[in-house]
């Protein structure tokens, strides 16, 4: 994924700074710290993307799913009409971070934590939506099937009865 | 096929819906000469244009018209909005369907006389029994052609069946097989075998799998005295001054409201809607609703007490390949109190593919625990559990007046609580299915919590005395002679088994009684 066109790996080591241990962000981008892909934010501000891409993965953790299936997930809340109560329910989770003694949620090392301070505010609307959308948003993307052996449509292969809907060795 | 005819001849039968109840029922009336006007709410799909993708079927085919639920059940807190999973279009929701095909038990046709009195609920015997119905569902089973019935032989066992098998059979299980299926396990002049695609769900792209829409229907059009006519929603039933209903408000694709007139109405909306149309047809005369002198228009709603077990191991399954839920044990399905419970349940292998099952495995839940499972996706088995329900009173699909369709009429709010019964029931349930997994090794077993309903029945119970239910034992309502109901919402009780071959067969049935009765002349 690469939604910042013209960014270079070196543009992006210039103009960006590290948030938490997987991002980077600069001025309307969040990218992979290794620069495989950007994400342009145009409402949102980066640091608010950055911490609901993280928020994403803390509320479903896979370890073998790339921060950019994320990013794809909630890249949908970069909007002009998502953007007040987005921007509002990411302070609302860097307060409850800051309450629990981090300096943000980006900021919080461990995932347990995280986590901690997801559980806090696990009830909220905000949390809830997220979650929610997550469900359709990152399940429902055919690129994340394979991660989890899922085939998806078989007809036109023509189905299994000649490619091992049988095959099972071990019972 | 393409016969039309005049919204004014007031001597067709309307039947409005056209799943296994109203699509069998329609095309069986047409097949014996008599001229139908089959309503349908959605458009119509078929193989051609089926999507195997859940979501994107669901979008296409389900019914999105607003709905809300009430009650303890899990679904009103899971799903608020859709109580039910359905279909809205020709055939359905056996577009939907999976096709395990049972006949009831002798003993469920008389539950209250079998299982005695249950506090809280409103057990009643049906007004026919297994006798009655035996040459219906031989019919049925012809119709549908069902495997390991009148000679036909089973599907093959997938990945999926062949751990369920083994760990049945392990724990000493007996009546384990691929199913008594709607589903073609050999090539037939029109149909082709099942190419375990695994999308039974979403609609069967080879039309291996019988729907009403693709297999009914067409044969009642052919016949000439059939028009289906698609985007038309029944709004409400008319009657005359004596009574006796005269036709149906529909509302076109456009929103356009039509009256189709009719000799006789048949109601096959699936059990919440077939109330809700019942409801929405109040008048002067009928203050309540029609055919609800009773009250129980819209009570006893049943929904089969339901749930899933999922397990993961240490190698690969890959449930998804393969039929959906070619796979039964049907040793739970007796009626033995001595487990804690009146009634029994059916354990059927269940596959759903990763994006139901993100939905659907813990609804609501996050974190490690849920995703672990995930992760395990290809090494997960899976079943559903099918039990008899309950019936009670205070299960019902009632009239939500505070929000309206876009017809500017109430929609049904469904309100259910689980009976102690059925609690006992589905806690043995998920009991004996991990067990089932366990005894093959399993990691982890995971008891999911009931998907929106895909059962529903009851709302318009059949009884023997009009005091107690809404319609005759042959599906003709107490109250008013030209107005029948012909879907699941006549089960008086729900029995353990998954209710489409009875639903089909009781329209065989009614069929050949609406006819003879109008060529008597006495409707
Ligand atoms: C995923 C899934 C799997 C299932 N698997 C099985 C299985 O394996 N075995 C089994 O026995 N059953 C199964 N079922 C249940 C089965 O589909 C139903 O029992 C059966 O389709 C009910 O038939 P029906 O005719 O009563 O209602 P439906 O099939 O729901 O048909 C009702 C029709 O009426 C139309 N309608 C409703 N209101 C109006 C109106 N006001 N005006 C005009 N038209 C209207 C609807 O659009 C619909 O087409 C499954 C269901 C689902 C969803
Ligand atoms: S598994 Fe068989 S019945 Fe099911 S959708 Fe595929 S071909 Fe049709």
């Amino acid at each position: 994924m690469s939604y910042v066109k013209s960014l270079t790996r070196r543009d992006l080591l210039k103009t960006s700074v590290a948030a938490g241990s997987l991002l980077v962000i600069g001025g309307g981008f969040v990218a992979a710290s290794n620069a495989a892909w950007a994400l342009e934010v145009t409402h949102l501000k980066s640091s608010t993307m950055a911490t609901l891409i993280q928020m994403a993965r803390d509320i479903y953790p896979h370890d073998n799913i790339a921060d950019e299936f994320y990013a794809a997930a909630v890249k949908g809340y970069d909007t002009a009409e998502s953007k007040g109560p987005v921007e509002e329910g990411i302070a609302a989770l860097n307060a409850a971070a800051t309450g629990r003694g981090h300096a943000s949620y980006l900021a919080t090392g461990w995932e347990r934590d995280r986590v901690d301070t997801l559980r806090s505010m696990e009830s909220s609307p905000f949390f809830q939506q997220i979650r929610g959308g997550l469900i359709t948003g990152l399940y429902n993307q055919k690129a994340v099937w394979p991660v989890f052996g899922y085939e998806g449509e078989s007809f036109s292969k023509g189905g299994y009865i000649d490619r091992g809907f049988n095959d099972i060795k071990w019972v | 096929m393409s016969v039309s005819f005049d919204k004014k001849d007031g001597n067709v039968v309307v039947v409005i819906g056209t799943g296994p109840g109203g699509g069998v029922l329609a095309s069986e009336l047409a097949q014996k000469g008599v001229k139908v006007v089959a309503l349908e709410a959605g458009g119509r799909h078929g193989p051609e244009d089926f999507v195997n993708d859940e979501w994107a079927s669901f979008g296409q085919i389900s019914w999105l018209d607003s709905r809300s639920t009430s009650g303890s059940w899990r679904v009103a807190k899971d799903f608020s909005g859709l109580p039910a999973w359905i279909v809205k279009g020709v055939g359905g929701s056996s577009q939907h369907w999976a096709g395990a095909s049972l006949r009831f038990q002798e003993h469920e046709w008389k539950t209250q006389t079998v299982y005695g009195n249950v506090t809280g609920a409103s057990l009643l015997d049906w007004p026919i029994d297994a006798k009655t119905m035996d040459p219906y569902y031989t019919k049925a089973e012809e119709k549908l052609r069902v495997t390991r019935t009148g000679g036909r032989k089973g599907l093959p066992g997938n990945n999926n069946y062949k751990v369920f098998e083994a760990g049945a059979k392990k724990l000493g299980y007996k009546d384990v097989h691929t199913g008594r299926m709607a589903i073609n396990s050999k090539d037939y002049d029109d149909f082709v075998a099942c190419q375990q695609t695994g999308f039974c769900f979403q609609g069967c792209k080879w039309g291996a799998k019988w729907s009403a829409g693709y297999n009914e229907i067409p044969v009642g059009e052919a016949t000439g005295n059939l028009e289906v006519r698609i985007n038309s929603q029944a709004l409400k039933i008319e009657h005359d001054a004596s009574g006796k209903v005269t036709g149906v408000i529909y509302a076109d694709a456009d929103g356009k409201q039509h009256v189709q007139k009719a000799r006789i109405v048949c109601v096959a909306g699936n059990s919440i809607e077939s109330p809700r149309l019942l409801l929405n047809s109040a008048s002067s005369m009928f203050p309540d609703g029609l055919a609800n002198s009773s009250g129980q228009v819209g009570r006893n709603y049943m929904r089969h007490m339901t749930g899933s077990v999922y397990a993961t191991f240490d190698k690969p399954v890959k449930m998804w390949r393969g039929t959906t839920m070619a796979g039964i044990i049907q040793d739970e399905a007796r009626h033995d109190p001595s487990r804690g419970f009146v009634g029994g349940y059916e354990l059927e292998t269940l596959s759903l593919g990763i994006p139901f099952m993100a939905a659907f495995l813990d609804p609501g839940a996050w974190g490690r625990e849920f995703t672990s499972a995930l992760d395990q996706y290809e090494n997960m088995a899976g079943m559903w559990i099918v039990g008899e329900d309950m019936p009670q009173e205070t299960n019902r699909v009632s009239l939500n007046y505070d929000v309206k369709d876009q017809f500017g009429l109430p929609t049904p709010n469904v309100h259910f609580d689980d009976h102690p019964n059925d609690i006992a029931m589905r806690n043995h349930a998920y009991k004996q299915g991990a067990a089932v997994y366990d005894a093959v090794g399993a990691v982890r077993t995971f008891p999911t919590p009931p998907y929106p309903s895909t059962h529903n029945l009851g709302t318009n119970r059949m009884s023997a005395k009009a005091r107690d239910g809404v319609v005759n034992k042959w599906g003709q309502t107490h109250d008013i002679k030209n107005l029948f109901v012909s879907d699941g919402s006549q089960f008086t009780t729900g029995a353990a088994e998954n209710p489409t071959l009875t639903i089909v067969a009781l329209a065989i049935r009614q069929a050949e009684r609406i006819a003879s009765e109008m060529s008597k002349g006495n409707i």
